[in-house]
């Protein structure tokens, strides 16, 4: 009895700031959506209106559909780190070295990488500079979109490496061993041992990545801020830009709503098709 | 000859990641023209410091740096003691529910969270923590990853000492203080440092809460030196040095907390 009353003590103070900062904005939030909620006046119940008005409106529809565009860097970034880990799980000397490299643009604050991307993606920066080319890349509409989700996939690439880089580790260097006394290629190894030892990891490495992918904002606030003619909008950059730069909260949750809801759907699918398999 | 082009695609991929860095390091560390001339300069030539001195004196760079060290100090201190509190019964305590608070921490992880700042913002003002430190950090300090891998670390500690402790009439707060804490320092180490740079690399919250310049963290702050002042780019990128060195010391000293970090919780 004692005990039990002393491990909620313990827990309270965690407890109810979960309460007030994680799961109350999720349920209030999601009630104001159908309200026409404002600081300023009494609030009232709107149904549907908020949703109505966001799919009519061009700027959360051009970001939703980026949302999805967004997905496409999920392979990349799940290739790239997988690819990165097998290279960098060995003792070549000075592999740390390189490791700690592909790592640190994890460890940049957004802010900043807006910042540095912002210059070499300028029509005068470094990239056109290589590139021998002379392309406004975050201010042309075509390219825009894709130089951002190149900054999300280079700010990502690093985190997944040290995932896959870990799991690698735990892989026994005895199976690897017998595989080679039995003849196999590397190949055969890497197919038949590695990514059957990988599976779990990629499974939640993957969701992790559609979730992030569906939900990224923070790069588009950083390099353009929705632009050029709102043509980098994502959903829930529309969510950000409605509710904190114009105030519109019922309408930004209303678009997180919706949000919410694809990524739930997609999480339990990519549940269902990457199961690790019953052996 | 394998092993050169091996050496050579890593180095290729490590140039693209930190090739940004290098370059605006370059330009920090120029005395004339900008970072857009033509041709770009990938080399200092005559490099100076005068940058960082005009960093300081444009922007109130000293407040942004107490700022941004008060709220990562707190943030950590906050989350080790919290989240080790919460950690703890969870892991060797019985209790009645106890299947049922884990789940609900375990919620927070899937529940969409990217966007409570929408409501928080709202909570934090009725609360009268806008413009605050503690309007910063409170949202920040308890965090599902950090529970659970201080409930693995807990778990680890042998009962044989939970048990000599009780026989000799100890309470749980002193059995929490005395005995499980230091011995799981490694672990609150780890969760100290991914914190600590988590929170110094915090930009969108700290830009909501706080309104007036001289409340922002650094890296707000480096962002409001792009924007308002129309600063040269040598000088933006003296600021993008100042704001980055802190992290990237903190991650090449303590490597070996990243690269296992997120390890143990995700299993």
């Amino acid at each position: 009895m004692k005990r039990s009353v002393a491990a909620w003590l313990f827990l309270a103070p965690a407890l109810l700031l979960l309460a007030v900062f994680a799961f109350w904005p999720v349920l209030f939030g999601s009630v104001l959506a159908f309200t026409d909620f404002s600081l300023v006046r009494e609030t009232h119940w709107v149904g549907f209106d908020n949703f109505r008005y966001i799919f009519n409106n061009e700027m959360f529809v051009t970001g939703l559909k980026n949302s999805l565009v967004f997905l496409l860097i999920v392979p990349c970034v799940q290739l790239g780190a997988i690819a990165l880990a097998v290279m960098v799980n060995n003792q070549l000397p000075g592999i740390k070295l390189f490791r700690a490299a592909y790592y640190v643009p994890v460890v940049t604050t957004v802010s900043v990488v807006g910042i540095m991307w912002g210059f070499m993606f300028h029509e005068q920066g470094a990239l056109n500079y290589i590139l021998g080319t002379h392309i406004g890349w975050l201010q042309d509409d075509t390219f825009a979109l894709a130089a951002i989700m190149f900054v999300t996939l280079w700010r990502g690439l690093g985190w997944y490496m040290v995932m896959y880089l870990a799991a690698l580790q735990s892989v026994p260097q005895e199976m690897q061993e017998a595989a080679i006394l039995d003849g196999a290629s590397r190949w055969q190894r890497f197919w038949h041992i590695t990514v059957p030892m990988l599976r779990p990891t990629i499974m939640v490495c993957t969701i992790l990545s559609v979730l992030g992918a569906l939900k990224a904002y923070q790069e588009v606030d950083v390099l353009t801020q929705g632009g050029p003619m709102n043509s980098t909008f994502t959903a829930l950059y529309y969510a950000y830009d409605q509710g904190l730069k114009h105030l519109k909260l019922p309408r930004a949750l209303a678009a997180s709503f919706i949000v919410s809801l694809i990524c739930i759907g997609i999480a339990l699918l990519c549940l269902r098709y990457l199961k690790p398999k019953h052996r | 000859m394998k092993k050169t082009a091996q050496y050579l695609l890593l180095a290729a991929i490590a140039l693209l990641c930190i090739f940004p860095f290098w370059w605006t390091l370059v330009t920090a560390l120029s005395t004339e023209g900008n970072i857009f001339s033509y041709p770009p300069t990938f080399w200092p030539k005559q490099p100076s410091l005068e940058n960082f001195v005009e960093v300081f004196r444009v922007i109130p760079i000293w407040a942004f740096l107490k700022n941004s060290v008060l709220i990562t100090a707190f943030t950590v201190l906050w989350k080790l003691v919290l989240c080790s509190m919460a950690a703890y019964p969870l892991a060797r305590l019985h209790f009645k529910g106890k299947k049922l608070v884990f789940g609900l921490i375990v919620a927070t992880m899937v529940l969409p969270s990217e966007v409570n700042f929408l409501v928080n913002f709202i909570t934090v003002t009725e609360l009268g923590l806008v413009d605050t430190y503690s309007g910063v950090i409170l949202p920040n300090v308890v965090n599902a990853v950090a529970i659970l891998l201080l409930k693995q670390a807990f778990e680890e500690v042998p009962q044989d000492l939970v048990d000599a402790a009780r026989v000799d009439g100890a309470s749980e707060w002193t059995i929490f203080t005395k005995i499980m804490l230091p011995l799981i320092a490694p672990w609150l180490a780890t969760v100290g440092i991914l914190t600590a740079v988590e929170a110094w690399n915090e930009y969108i919250w700290p830009s909501i809460v706080m309104s007036k310049p001289d409340e922002f963290p650094l890296s707000v702050g480096v962002l409001y030196l792009r924007g308002t002042f129309g600063s040269s780019t040598r000088v933006i990128a003296a600021g993008t040095i100042i704001t980055i060195v802190p992290t990237l010391a903190a991650f090449l000293f303590t490597q070996r907390y990243f690269m296992r970090g997120m390890d143990g919780a995700v299993k």
